[in-house]
């Protein structure tokens, strides 16, 4: 689904990462892990276009995204679900509105999809807060509310920068279980996080790969996860 | 752009028009800048219009005249005036030839002397009107047999000021379409300016649409429709407060003169109509280059 070969990225003469190869495999799970400023969203931000390779092969789908034109890049990102650890929402929209908004870029009326909106809010806990505005929300409600909007589009791949970051230790197990559940659905799923405890309490109820980036590089994991 | 891109860009979606939040000072300096310059616009199109009639006018009704003027002693004058209607009713172009009565000549010097002017005690010339016909008079064939016939008489064809007249009057007309455009490339320049600090000042909202999967056209088109209206809007107020103020200048009249004519005449008063249909394409046209060029720098 999308593949990485030999993949680099340089950003004011520093380079960020550095031969990194992967293949993300459709259902696959995997955690990202690594302290903090060694590359994890930047990794995320190519994996789904926001930042194109410095040299190396990025694909994504079977296509190359260096070759993707601004239109053919959005409609592979309605492919992709990303959930960033800020949440990023228009805070002058009602939290349906903010989740319903890959809807309505994409051209489907969102009215159609009321019911598809109101029951995925009702799976992520929300069902209540519809028309709520972000500032109102908390912590936890944010994350469940940006993993909706992520998965609204029924993407094939998850991508989520750190979504138990800014949240305690319970709702973090809820939301992994949610992304775990997507998982099962047939989802590929990429976390990418420093909390190691979040990778154990996962690897006990999902087969997980944690890679781990280390001095700009990508490596497997080893035992002490 | 295709005539369907066109419409699906100005349709309105109010769900799509709320990515962009509805406030802030760009929205404000689009209304404000889009009703001045339509108000400007509407005085600059009732001068360029009043010129135009005044041109037309003099032209035509200078063209078609002229006047011949007989200076001979008063014992001459008579017999003078008679050889010169006679001459005239004998060369070709001219339509009818008539001596102005005494009435007539005291009314177009009463302007400087008054209305009391006792004008036969003054040596004051015999005017004589003539009006043109086909196939136009021959002023310089005209001027050579006066000259022979009729010593006193001198011939204005009114060449001599119609045409700084005219030539004054179009200028005017020209000056007012210039200002017209002038006002478009202001407008346009302003909205430009307003669209780019929008668009700059939403870059985080540009960013999350992207992230979500809209397209350039989406994103563009939210911006284009919000300052599309915004400006057509601007521009009506401007357009209404400006053609009330041309509705309360005042009507034209002989005394006023060229001052007392700049409004609008007969079917002339639904042009203004086009001001804000032409301020709303200005904006479209300034937010969508103004997007195109913002989204390409933002990716």
């Amino acid at each position: 689904m999308i593949e990485l070969e030999s993949v680099s990225y340089s950003y004011g003469g520093g380079e960020l990462l550095s031969d990194v190869s992967l293949q993300l495999q459709s259902g696959s799970f995997h955690f990202l892990t690594g302290p903090s400023g060694a590359g994890k969203t930047t990794f995320l931000k190519l994996c789904y276009g926001a930042l194109l390779p410095t040299s190396g092969r990025l694909s994504a789908f079977d296509e190359d995204i260096s070759s993707l034109d601004r239109d053919q890049m959005a409609v592979l990102r309605r492919r992709i679900g990303m959930v960033h650890q800020d949440c990023r929402f228009l805070d002058h929209m009602t939290l349906a509105e903010n989740v319903a908004l890959p809807l309505m870029v994409s051209g489907r009326v969102a009215g159609a999809e009321q019911d598809n909106l109101t029951e995925l809010l009702n799976w992520v806990g929300l069902g209540a807060r519809l028309g709520a505005y972000p500032p109102e929300l908390s912590g936890g409600e944010r994350q469940r509310a940006a993993l909706a909007r992520a998965v609204i589009l029924s993407p094939d791949i998850v991508l989520a920068d750190e979504p138990t970051g800014n949240v305690d230790w319970e709702m973090s197990q809820r939301l992994l279980r949610l992304l775990i559940e997507l998982n099962r659905m047939g989802k590929t799923v990429l976390i990418a996080t420093h909390d190691l405890s979040l990778i154990r309490a996962a690897k006990s109820q999902v087969q997980a790969r944690v890679l781990r980036i280390s001095q700009r590089r990508l490596q497997l994991a080893g035992a002490d996860l | 752009m295709s005539g369907d891109d066109f419409r699906n860009l100005l349709r309105r979606d109010r769900r799509a028009d709320r990515v962009v939040p509805p406030t802030g000072f760009t929205a404000h300096l689009t209304l404000f800048v889009s009703g001045a310059m339509a108000f400007l616009a509407v005085f600059a199109l009732a001068l360029s219009l009043a010129s135009g009639r005044l041109a037309d006018r003099w032209a035509s009704e200078l063209a078609g005249a002229a006047t011949l003027r007989i200076n001979a002693p008063a014992d001459q004058l008579a017999a003078q005036t008679e050889a010169a209607l006679t001459v005239l009713q004998q060369t070709p172009g001219v339509a009818s030839a008539r001596a102005l009565t005494t009435e007539e000549q005291a009314a177009l010097l009463s302007p400087w002397f008054g209305p009391d002017l006792p004008l036969d005690t003054l040596p004051i010339p015999q005017l004589i009107e003539i009006t043109e016909g086909e196939p136009g008079l021959d002023a310089a064939g005209l001027r050579l047999r006066l000259g022979a016939e009729v010593p006193g008489a001198v011939l204005d064809d009114h060449s001599r000021w119609r045409e700084p007249l005219v030539t004054a009057a179009n200028s005017l007309r020209r000056l007012g379409w210039i200002s017209i455009i002038l006002i478009g490339g202001a407008t346009a320049a302003m909205i430009t300016l307003a669209a780019n600090a929008s668009l700059a000042a939403n870059a985080q909202i540009i960013e999350v649409l992207r992230q979500v999967g809209a397209k350039d056209r989406f994103i563009a088109g939210a911006f284009v429709r919000r300052f599309t209206f915004r400006a057509l809007f601007g521009a009506a107020v401007g357009t209404l407060l400006g053609m009330s103020g041309v509705l309360l200048l005042p009507e034209a009249s002989e005394e006023g003169g060229f001052l007392t004519g700049l409004g609008f005449e007969g079917i002339g008063w639904l042009l203004p109509v086009f001001i804000p249909l032409l301020g709303a394409c200005v904006a479209f046209v300034a937010t969508w280059s103004a997007a195109r060029r913002k989204l390409k720098e933002l990716s």
